[in-house]
């Protein structure tokens, strides 16, 4: 789908349709709906403890909320499943690095590739059958992930002796090897440098031009945010506080004063 | 030099014996990094349903397919009511869980079939024939090519197919795994049905030399100076381990023995392994940096 000025008529790709969800009584999320239209880039922000965190852990299905619906690709979900997620085309990063430490960049790029297998386990096994063909197109697409986040370097290195720069970006590889349609990124800037993080913003673009991919992701640096984003989503104490276009949002008196303060 | 061949060729052979109870530990351990206290106890399971099914007279492969859909059935269940609830819990609290799993295990084991002593006749001789001027015993020679075709297949399908890969993912990080879709409940419950079917052969092995009885599920405690020279996450490194740990005891109870007493074969195991623990922690083949147990 193409990038389009008037986005609105385009049905979103994902709707959050008044999303609650507590723990043990603890409101994390109160409410909240919106839409992510395909081909864009769209931004949580908020305080910390706003339940940015909790509303992705919704969409991938890690939590379960009590009240509300979620729409992805037409289909309505009173809940998903991480697996049900990640099949239908959801991919995410975490906001404390979620890979396979053990394992070589490769390796976790390729975990990202389970679910484009066709051949079966006795074809893998031996070797028969669609399996070479499978495994050699696997780790074409693989390879193109990692040259496109610029990790060649790194391919065959453990993920757990690499830097924190690095894994973030192996974490994006494997999320975006899935060829997923929607992504969700959890801070995926968090504690980097400016340099980092500029190179970092490239790569998301990158992901939702080259490879298509929308993003939701939650970020505290209202620079990159404005910077990159296509709408942004502000919540405060798990409600929903403004939603718009870049512009709009940082002109929002709710947001200014969710961030700054109320001027006396 | 013929003796030499024969207590080493011997030796060899019933390492293999303790790599086959090996391999059961190093498939959970490859799917939860946890070290499966109730391997026994499956063991011990195996072996008493299969032999308990034979003397009431059914079919013996019909029994073996039984047992192995009993043991398919636990599974499940573990993956059910255990993993499944302690899903990103430390493997220490994995660990607490598979000591009482074990106690379970053994305690429905001879609620249905009773604690008596079962002989298990396989069909095999355990009488030496020649070979090349050395004896050795038939069923050793069975059961060397039964753990042969056994490591191969498992072999094939942990590092060949997306089953291998996600049994490290899921290891490594439950969490993780979830999100690029890698089905935890069905991986696990594989892992189990896995060692299970594992353990159902090395009981019958064992079973038909030792008889079965409540101490079969002793026999793990030899699996264990294996696992910790073999590395607990490599097959290839169990029967390596096996192979070392069973030709090392029985050489020494032959050469060393007549030197400080016998008895020799039931520490020199557990002395060997120590050895490892400081030279080699990890073991020969096992991951690096692995601080779980």
């Amino acid at each position: 789908m193409t990038l389009d000025s008037t986005k609105p008529p385009a049905p979103a790709l994902l709707a959050l349709n008044r999303i609650s969800l507590s723990f043990k009584g603890v409101k994390a999320v109160s409410d909240i709906s919106f839409e992510v239209h395909a081909g864009e880039i769209c931004a949580l922000i908020g305080p910390n403890g706003a339940g940015k965190s909790s509303l992705l852990n919704v969409i991938n299905g890690v939590y379960q909320p009590q009240q509300g619906t979620i729409r992805f690709d037409d289909r309505t979900y009173q809940h998903m499943n991480p697996y049900q997620a990640a099949h239908g085309g959801i991919a995410r990063t975490f906001q404390n690095i979620a890979l396979f430490r053990r394992m070589s960049v490769l390796d976790n790029v390729l975990t990202g590739r389970n679910l484009h297998r066709k051949s079966s386990w006795i074809e893998q096994a031996l070797r028969v059958g669609r399996a070479q063909r499978d495994e050699a197109a696997q780790r074409r697409y693989a390879e193109i992930v990692i040259e496109a986040l610029d990790l060649q370097r790194y391919r065959h290195n453990t993920v757990g002796t690499l830097s924190y720069g690095v894994q973030k970006r192996v974490e994006l590889a494997r999320a975006l090897a899935a060829e997923p349609r929607l992504l969700l990124l959890d801070e995926p800037m968090a504690g980097m440098n400016a340099e980092e993080k500029n190179a970092m913003a490239g790569f998301i673009l990158d992901a939702n031009t080259q490879f298509g991919v929308t993003v939701v992701l939650i970020e505290h640096d209202i620079g990159v945010v404005m910077d990159l984003s296509d709408h942004v989503v502000v919540l405060d104490y798990g409600m929903k506080i403004a939603d718009g276009q870049p512009a709009e949002v940082r002109a929002h008196p709710a947001v200014l004063a969710a961030y700054l303060g109320t001027r006396h | 030099m013929n003796f030499f061949l024969e207590v080493l060729l011997g030796g060899l052979l019933a390492g293999v014996m303790y790599s086959l109870v090996a391999i059961g530990f190093v498939l959970i351990y490859k799917a939860s990094g946890v070290f499966n206290f109730a391997q026994g106890s499956l063991v011990l399971f195996g072996a008493l349903t299969f032999v308990s099914l034979v003397e009431r007279h059914v079919n013996p492969w019909i029994a073996f397919g039984l047992t192995l859909a009993a043991l398919v059935l636990i599974a499940i269940a573990i993956e059910r009511a255990v993993l499944r609830p302690l899903v990103n819990r430390p493997p220490i609290v994995l660990f607490m869980a598979t000591l009482g799993l074990s106690f379970i295990l053994e305690g429905a084991a001879q609620l249905f079939w009773g604690a008596q002593v079962h002989g298990l006749d396989l069909g095999i001789d355990d009488k030496p024939i020649e070979l090349g001027g050395v004896m050795i015993s038939q069923f050793d020679i069975f059961a060397a090519a039964v753990a042969a075709v056994l490591v191969i297949g498992l072999s094939l399908l942990t590092n060949r197919t997306r089953l291998g890969l996600s049994l490290r993912a899921v290891a490594d990080d439950p969490l993780a795994a979830l999100a690029v879709g890698i089905r935890l409940p069905r991986i696990w419950a594989i892992a189990w049905a896995l060692a299970g079917f594992v353990s159902l052969i090395a009981g019958l092995l064992w079973g038909a030399r030792l008889g079965v009885q409540f101490s079969l599920s002793l026999v793990v405690l030899k699996a264990l100076p294996v696992l910790i020279i073999g590395g607990f996450s490599s097959i290839g490194g169990a029967i390596v381990g096996g192979l070392l740990i069973g030709a090392s005891e029985k050489l020494a109870a032959v050469y060393v023995g007549p030197l400080i007493g016998d008895g020799i074969e039931n520490w020199f195991p557990y002395l060997l392994a120590m050895l490892f623990l400081l030279v080699r922690p990890s073991g020969l083949f096992g991951e690096p940096a692995v601080e779980r147990v």
